[in-house]
């Protein structure tokens, strides 16, 4: 339980990014194809080089191993990856498999999902599956890149749940970069828009 | 040993002359790159004849250190060349020079002294022919092991951030194409040991033989200098993948593919 704040985040297309989100809170951001949203994201999990600091609670990042850091505070990318052969590779030992059994059925999987080819997955379940296996590293702040963008309506109520339900039992400030005014408006929460290179209130 | 004359070889000639024919008649393109490889190889060859006629004739260290150099410098820059995306700066030529300096000079030096037992160890006449050898054949595998590891880092970026983003260590994430860039760099020549002498008799011993040495003795020293270029090989792989993959990675542990250049090279 920890608050996620941004200081004067540079880098190409971001001019100095600032933005605090309380432990628990969740903001979305939005903004046109190309403005920044997904490299701000990668920014904040140190996946580029960039001027600015992040902190989580009152542990600075460059005080912090990456690993440690990029555990902790956990990218879902707007594409998932899977280096394995098998989904359940991919979770992390030492997770609480009864924990994961419950985020599998929240999203309308059996347990032996686990056990399924990454190959032989949809596009829709490598999204949710990756959830999982963001969650299952028990990150305390989220950054979520289009995290519904390809799911029917079905499964995206689902992935909304289940991340609303994370977010309030473990108090996760939660970043998510969404295209989806509905969602917001489902969601509630405040809203900023990339322009410029800068983060703006939304209304 | 029957000596070839001009004529001899200007003969031989004729078989290239013959080729280039025939690929302009096939209009297979390559007539021009036939030629002057040709030309090339004859004044190299020529050239370094002299060079070494000349150095057999003296033991100064200094004289063949400098030739060890200049082969060493000629093969980094070829490493170089045979990347598809090559490192930014120096470390595009100093990874693979440095590797090769590292093991061909190691296991050169290991030779010389323990195993043939050479009197001076720098005699030129053992040291630069097997330098040399050792040189060309980890400039292969160190070539084919460095283009590979950036090859499949640059097509897997995916997958390597998602590795990083699961918490895993860089070394960690980058594990498997590692390992793939290694083998990559052996496997051709385990495989020329795994068939040696059954389909070509290797280069060595073939001109140990013409020079009229007993089959046996060119067949002992070959099978040494086969176990060697093979440590060479494989020593100088592990240096240059390890040093290659540690460069794509930075302090924060991020994947750094803007240290290789962006555009391939055909």
């Amino acid at each position: 339980m920890a608050a996620l704040r941004l200081a004067a985040i540079r880098q190409h297309l971001l001019r100095g990014v600032d933005l605090d989100i309380d432990a628990g809170e969740l903001v979305f951001l939005s903004g046109p194809s190309g403005s920044g949203k997904s490299l701000l994201l990668r920014a904040i999990a140190d996946l580029d080089p960039h001027e600015g600091e992040v902190w989580l609670g009152a542990e600075a990042r460059s005080g912090m191993a990456p690993p440690l850091w990029r555990r902790r505070v956990g990218l879902l990318p707007a594409e998932s990856f899977w280096w394995g052969e098998t989904v359940g590779e991919h979770l992390p030992r030492g997770g609480s498999a009864a924990q994961i059994t419950d985020w599998l059925q929240a999203l309308g999987f059996a347990p032996d999902v686990l056990t399924w080819s990454v190959m032989r997955l949809s596009t829709g379940e490598r999204q949710r599956l990756a959830l999982v296996r963001l969650l299952a590293q028990q990150p305390e702040a989220l950054l979520l890149d289009e995290a519904t963008a390809n799911l029917d309506p079905a499964n995206r109520d689902q992935v909304e749940r289940l991340i609303e339900t994370y977010r309030r039992l473990n108090q996760t400030s939660v970043l998510w970069v969404s295209h989806d005014p509905a969602q917001r408006q489902r969601l509630g929460a405040r809203a900023y828009v990339i322009r410029d290179g800068l983060l703006v209130a939304e209304p | 040993m029957i000596q070839l004359t001009p004529w001899d070889l200007g003969l031989s000639s004729i078989l290239i002359l013959l080729l280039a024919a025939m690929s302009w008649r096939l209009r297979l393109g390559v007539e021009r790159r036939v030629l002057i490889a040709a030309v090339r190889s004859a004044v190299q060859l020529t050239l370094v004849g002299m060079v070494l006629h000349v150095l057999f004739a003296q033991t100064s260290l200094a004289l063949i250190g400098l030739m060890a150099l200049v082969m060493l410098s000629v093969a980094g820059f070829e490493v170089m060349q045979r990347q598809k995306r090559r490192y930014h700066g120096l470390w595009g030529y100093g990874i693979g020079a440095f590797s090769m300096f590292l093991s061909s000079f190691s296991v050169t030096l290991l030779a010389v002294t323990l195993i043939i037992g050479v009197e001076p160890w720098y005699q030129p006449q053992y040291l630069i022919p097997l330098l040399g050898m050792l040189l060309g054949n980890t400039m292969s595998g160190v070539a084919i092991a460095l283009d590979n590891l950036t090859r499949n880092a640059w097509e897997s970026r995916g997958k390597v951030e998602a590795r990083l983003l699961a918490g895993q260590d860089w070394d960690a994430a980058i594990e498997d194409i590692r390992r793939e860039a290694l083998r990559s760099g052996l496997i051709p020549i385990v495989n020329a040991m795994g068939t040696a002498g059954l389909v070509s008799l290797p280069g060595m011993m073939t001109g140990q033989i013409l020079a009229g040495s007993a089959p046996i003795e060119a067949a002992k020293y070959q099978l040494m200098i086969m176990f060697l270029i093979s440590a060479g090989t494989g020593l100088g792989s592990v240096a240059a993948v390890w040093l290659g993959a540690r460069r794509l990675f930075d302090e924060r542990q991020r994947l750094r593919l803007d240290r290789l250049t962006n555009t391939p090279r055909a």
